[in-house]
């Protein structure tokens, strides 16, 4: 097969992809949150507001995660990472068909729609995240980060993951209704499991070995220990994650390609 | 310069694969207008949609070094919540096509005055393939893709799209799919018969023609 414009090489492909996310990326901002109120700004606020009502619900409830952690951060850096692998497979799956008719414009492939949502979440998650903490210190309900270069770490490979987990799970629900919905459940069930109500150290051995398979666990015990640092004991294994990152990504672009290849347009 | 090497083409349908291509091989030069015909359900509008790129054949190559159009006046494209300029504006970041350089165009030829500021979803259908016309026109492509014969609009505005497109933009390839002969004959220099899959090329639009009436006919 060839590449999208005849005799154009990897940096032309690789400018035409850029324009065209871009362009989905504006187009999708513009669809979502139009340009009443606060128009773009839902991206970040819808998050926090999440983000907020968590965090609310968790003080109140007094939620007891076996350590003395102030409860603010604890749920901010919880919530906060769930939204962030979350989201981005919500907004994928299912995205294709709707947007069939973009696809008469050769340059538009499939997975530019697919990066175009993943990058607008990860953008709104981690606007969200910042904003609040940034708040959170100021009002002094919780301190900085003791290290916020793990911190970033831990976001980032939560990034990736959640972005091959997308699309992944986006490709996958072009070949098969029943993956939209699962995904809901699932999503559902995986937000308790994943790491953010929980610190893995307070939970019996069995439990830990268990959880720790999920690989979103690792993530948000990485952002924690940079947050929290020697408050608490993390437990993770940054090579799980990233091995698992990899082969998911290896497998979500492999099957997008197939999904790309035999897609037809309406 | 666009070259179709042994394009094939298979649709699995539920009752089992459907060969719609059986090897299909097409150069068309730059500038050239090139006519295909062929009988309802012979693959034409298959065709045209790979040489787009909307679909990918099954096997076989597509090279080109020319920009290739979606089928003209397509009017799918749009994004109904949106209002006409948001989609002007859309078509030009994917294209790479600076806005201010093609609005004016865009808003003299579709004659949508005021309503390029309303949402797509509440045009008639003579307005959304208006601005289809105008947006396929705004990006500068070396082949025009047209699917059956483009009667949009008033007889006005066809003689504006006739004239954008064949006189303006002579110098431009074309590929034409269509039913009418006369059409053909009028614009294309040479064509095609597409029947059962396979491509018979002829020197001249009536060759073409005369082959495929004795083919209806048999």
């Amino acid at each position: 097969m060839n590449a999208r414009i005849g005799n154009g090489g990897f940096a032309r492909s690789f400018q035409i992809q850029v324009r065209v996310i871009w362009a989905l990326l504006l187009r999708e901002i513009l669809t979502r949150y139009g340009r009443h109120n606060i128009g773009f700004l839902w991206l970040f606020v819808e998050p926090m507001l999440f983000t907020l009502g968590i965090t609310a619900l968790w003080t109140i409830a007094g939620l007891h995660h076996g350590s003395d952690l102030p409860i603010t951060a604890f749920a901010l850096t919880g919530y906060s990472t769930v939204l962030l692998w979350r989201n981005m497979p919500n907004r994928c799956v299912g995205s294709v068909l709707p947007n069939s008719a973009l696809f008469y414009h050769r340059n538009v492939r499939i997975i530019d729609v697919f990066l175009s949502r993943i990058a607008l979440e990860a953008i709104g998650a981690t606007m969200s995240f910042v904003a609040l903490a940034a708040l959170f210190i100021y009002l002094e309900w919780m301190g900085p980060p003791e290290d916020a270069l793990k911190v970033l770490q831990g976001w980032v490979l939560t990034a990736w993951f959640g972005a091959a987990f997308a699309m992944f799970l986006g490709a996958l629900s072009e070949k098969s209704e029943i993956v939209e919905k699962l995904w809901h459940p699932t999503a559902y069930l995986l937000f308790p499991l994943s790491g953010a109500a929980y610190l893995v150290d307070a939970l019996p051995k069995d439990f830990q070995d268990a959880v720790l398979w999920l690989p979103m666990v690792h993530g948000t015990e990485m952002v924690r220990e940079g947050y929290f640092g020697s408050k608490i004991v993390a437990h993770y294994d940054i090579m799980y994650l990233v091995t698992c990152n990899m082969v998911l990504t290896l497998f979500a672009l492999a099957l997008e390609r197939i999904v790309s290849r035999d897609f037809i347009p309406e | 310069m666009i070259e179709l090497r042994d394009i094939r083409k298979t649709y699995h349908a539920r009752s089992g694969p459907v060969d719609v291509l059986k090897g299909i091989n097409l150069r068309v030069e730059k500038g050239e207008k090139i006519g295909i015909v062929g009988r309802n359900g012979a693959g034409k509008s298959t065709l045209i949609r790979l040489i787009g790129g909307i679909e990918r054949p099954t096997s076989g190559t597509i090279s080109q070094s020319m920009q290739i159009s979606w089928p003209l006046a397509f009017t799918g494209a749009f994004q109904g919540t949106l209002t006409g300029i948001d989609n002007v504006r859309f078509i030009c970041r994917i294209y790479g096509k600076p806005y201010e350089e093609v609005i004016d165009f865009v808003e003299d030829f579709s004659q949508l005055g005021r309503f390029l500021r309303e949402p797509v979803k509440i045009y008639s259908s003579g307005m959304r393939a208006r601005l289809a016309f105008a947006v396929s026109l705004m990006i500068d492509f070396d082949c025009y893709l047209i699917d059956e014969v483009v009667a949009v609009g008033d007889e006005r505005f066809q003689q504006r799209s006739h004239h954008e497109l064949f006189e303006v933009r002579r110098d431009r390839a074309i590929i034409l799919v269509s039913h009418d002969a006369n059409y053909m004959r009028l614009h294309c220099e040479r064509a095609a018969v597409l029947d059962a899959g396979v491509l018979k090329q002829f020197e001249t639009v009536d060759g073409a023609v005369h082959y495929h009436s004795e083919m209806m006919m048999s």
